[in-house]
């Protein structure tokens, strides 16, 4: 095996050109492999990571719009009823016992916190003004532990709003956009026509449009107060757990322990984790495809190898190397390609990326961030190597079998 | 006297273009020490006999055996082996690996077959240079040799494992008659100071009246032996 090896060695050492060449293909693939799997799965996670920031893992609320059996069913259980065009039964969108139900789910172990709150969509009004926005009345300390708000104030601290009955803290799009700060006074109307004058006395950033730019949070107390509704109206409870991807698994069981709906984030972010897969299929077919050249291009390199070492290999055949001795020679050549190759497009594709990591990236007022977001996970370096190593093995064993199986007799007569 | 080759009734066919019996029940036997050569005319039959006795071709009918060693229905494995240890080739052109010094050259089969350590492998692989008189070319890449020097390493090469018999095919063709005379006062010192077996394919008539037995083929059969006394 060392023979073959340093066979190998001297063929590839004595043809410097075709070699780098062929590695140049490995490199390439690989390389860019790293890079756009970098970006892509760093872009993954950042929607994963705003996903999780705005959305709680479970949301349990009562779904007015759920389908409900009409009355003839239960004048005429046995017969065939059908009822066309139901309206809507003018039902509240209360959960009773929501602290009580809060409670229990807090028991649980993989539960990390629960935060029972109420949300209207309410009108802001600052002067001429008037903003379209949603107001939501929470334990301001447990919605910390699920959001990590105090991270996430640009003013004001979270606990002022437990020490004014009448503040709220007020998402930076909406504030930006009603041009009030910290200290201002802003007028709260409700869709029933209830309004109400309110204290900002705080203001955060979730780094998510979809967020800042229309919530306001104020205390339970207050809430129930601008709704006219009485201590216990509570509307959703928000479940964060230790593990998120647990959601989904969970949310049905606590659906039928609780008789509300319990809604998972994946669920609720459909469509932005459509994206995920998207990149994800993007990503690999790309790679695949780049990887398919530079094993064409290996493929080709070995073929016009073992044509010209026809004679060689004959000749090495009649000193006495069997056929599978021959095809080691050239499998050794083909994976030092692949292996060399392959570790050099680690090195460019991690170049790569972190040029990318380095280019700014303004998100606008939808996503907060600065930079392209990238990942450097050892684990895509290792796919990266394990591809190109296979690639370049599959790539390179069809020649060499075709040398092993080469017939010394009709080279050597001429 | 002990013989190192022998084959029962070998026969071969052609099949393309149309069945064709190329070799028809040879039977002949190589003594130890002896330095043959196998002459005919074109297509005779003479190198497809000398590629069947180096075990590289094995589709015939017959009986093959060397050292003692039937070889027939061996697989292609065990005979590459067989090759290795019991067999040496001295090719028309001299089939050396060109990325390779001539030292290299000489010492690949040995390293194929594994029996010394390293060390002692380029020690037999010098000495079989100077034996051959081109020692002081041994670092040099194989391909900036000339032709006869070539040759030569090549025979060293051929002689690395002490092979129990050689095999020449045109080992003289393509030498000019001073390269070819070194060659041929190669084999025969071998032969006759080493007890070195040489069988030989030549066109070279002087190069086969000074060998000690030339066997004649024609139309796949052996036609005539003649025992060269004076060669001794």
């Amino acid at each position: 095996m060392t023979l073959a090896f340093d066979i190998a060695k001297t063929h590839l050492l004595s043809r410097p050109k075709q070699t780098i060449v062929a590695m140049l293909g490995v490199t390439f693939g690989i390389g860019m492999f790293i890079a756009m799997v970098s970006l892509m799965t760093g872009l993954n996670d950042m929607t994963e990571n705003l996903a999780m920031t705005s959305s709680p893992d479970i949301r349990i609320y009562h779904d007015v719009t759920l389908e409900r059996s009409s009355i003839a069913e239960d004048v005429n259980p046995s017969g065939l009823n059908v009822v066309h065009h139901t309206k809507p039964k003018n039902e509240t969108q209360k959960v009773r016992n929501a602290f009580k139900i809060a409670d229990i789910i807090r028991r649980n172990p993989l539960v990390r916190g629960v935060s029972a709150q109420l949300t209207s969509q309410v009108f802001y009004n600052y002067g001429p003004v008037q903003l379209n926005g949603q107001i939501s009345g929470v334990d301001i300390l447990e919605e910390d532990r699920l959001f990590d708000l105090k991270a996430k104030m640009k003013d004001g601290n979270i606990e002022d709003l437990n020490v004014n009955q009448d503040g709220i803290l007020m998402g930076v799009g909406l504030a930006k956009k009603l041009n009030t700060k910290k200290g201002d006074r802003v007028v709260i109307t409700t869709p029933q026509g209830f309004t109400m004058t309110l204290k900002i006395v705080g203001i955060f950033q979730m780094g998510i449009g979809a967020v800042d730019n229309v919530k306001s949070y104020a205390n339970i107390a207050t809430v129930q107060n601008i709704l006219q509704r009485d201590k216990s109206y509570l509307t959703d409870i928000n479940i964060k757990l230790h593990d998120f991807h647990l959601a989904r698994e969970m949310a049905p069981t606590l659906q039928q322990t609780f008789g509300y709906k319990a809604e998972d984030w994946e669920t609720a972010n459909a469509t932005m984790l459509l994206g995920v897969i998207i990149r994800n299929i993007l990503t690999y077919s790309v790679s695949i495809t780049l990887l398919i050249v530079a094993g064409f291009g290996i493929y080709n390199i070995l073929n016009m190898t073992i044509m010209n070492k026809m004679k060689d290999i004959a000749i090495l055949k009649a000193m006495g190397f069997s056929g599978k001795d021959v095809k080691h020679i050239f499998m050794i050549q083909s994976l030092v390609i692949g292996f060399l190759g392959s570790v050099a497009g680690l090195g460019i594709g991690f170049i790569l990326s972190w040029l990318i990591a380095q280019a700014p990236f303004d998100g606008g007022d939808i996503l907060s961030i600065e930079h392209l977001p990238v990942n450097f996970k050892l684990k895509y370096y290792l796919i990266g190597i394990v591809f190109g190593v296979t690639t370049t093995a599959i790539a390179g064993y069809m020649p060499s079998r075709k040398a092993s199986r080469l017939d010394p007799i009709e080279i050597l007569r001429g | 006297m002990n013989h190192v080759l022998k084959t029962h009734k070998i026969s071969k066919y052609f099949y393309d273009p149309e069945k064709f019996q190329v070799l028809k029940e040879i039977d002949l036997t190589v003594n130890k020490g002896e330095f043959l050569s196998l002459v005919g005319k074109s297509g005779c039959g003479k190198s497809t006999l000398m590629y069947i006795l180096s075990t590289m071709d094995t589709s015939y009918e017959g009986e093959l055996e060397i050292a003692g060693e039937r070889l027939t229905d061996k697989s292609q494995n065990e005979l590459a082996a067989f090759r290795n240890h019991h067999i040496g080739f001295v090719f028309q052109f001299h089939y050396l690996l060109p990325e390779f010094t001539a030292l290299q050259n000489v010492m690949i089969p040995a390293l194929k077959l594994g029996k010394y350590p390293h060390t002692e492998i380029e020690d037999r692989a010098y000495e079989k240079l100077a034996m051959l008189g081109v020692k002081d070319q041994a670092l040099k890449p194989s391909n900036k040799l000339s032709g006869g020097q070539q040759q030569r390493v090549a025979i060293a090469r051929a002689l690395i494992n002490d092979p129990d018999i050689i095999m020449g095919d045109e080992p003289t063709g393509n030498l000019d008659s001073h390269n070819t005379h070194i060659v041929f006062d190669i084999f025969k010192e071998l032969t006759h100071t080493y007890k070195q077996t040489i069988i030989a394919v030549t066109h070279d008539e002087s190069f086969a009246k000074n060998s000690d037995r030339i066997v004649e083929m024609s139309d796949g059969k052996i036609v005539n032996t003649q025992q060269n006394l004076k060669s001794k």
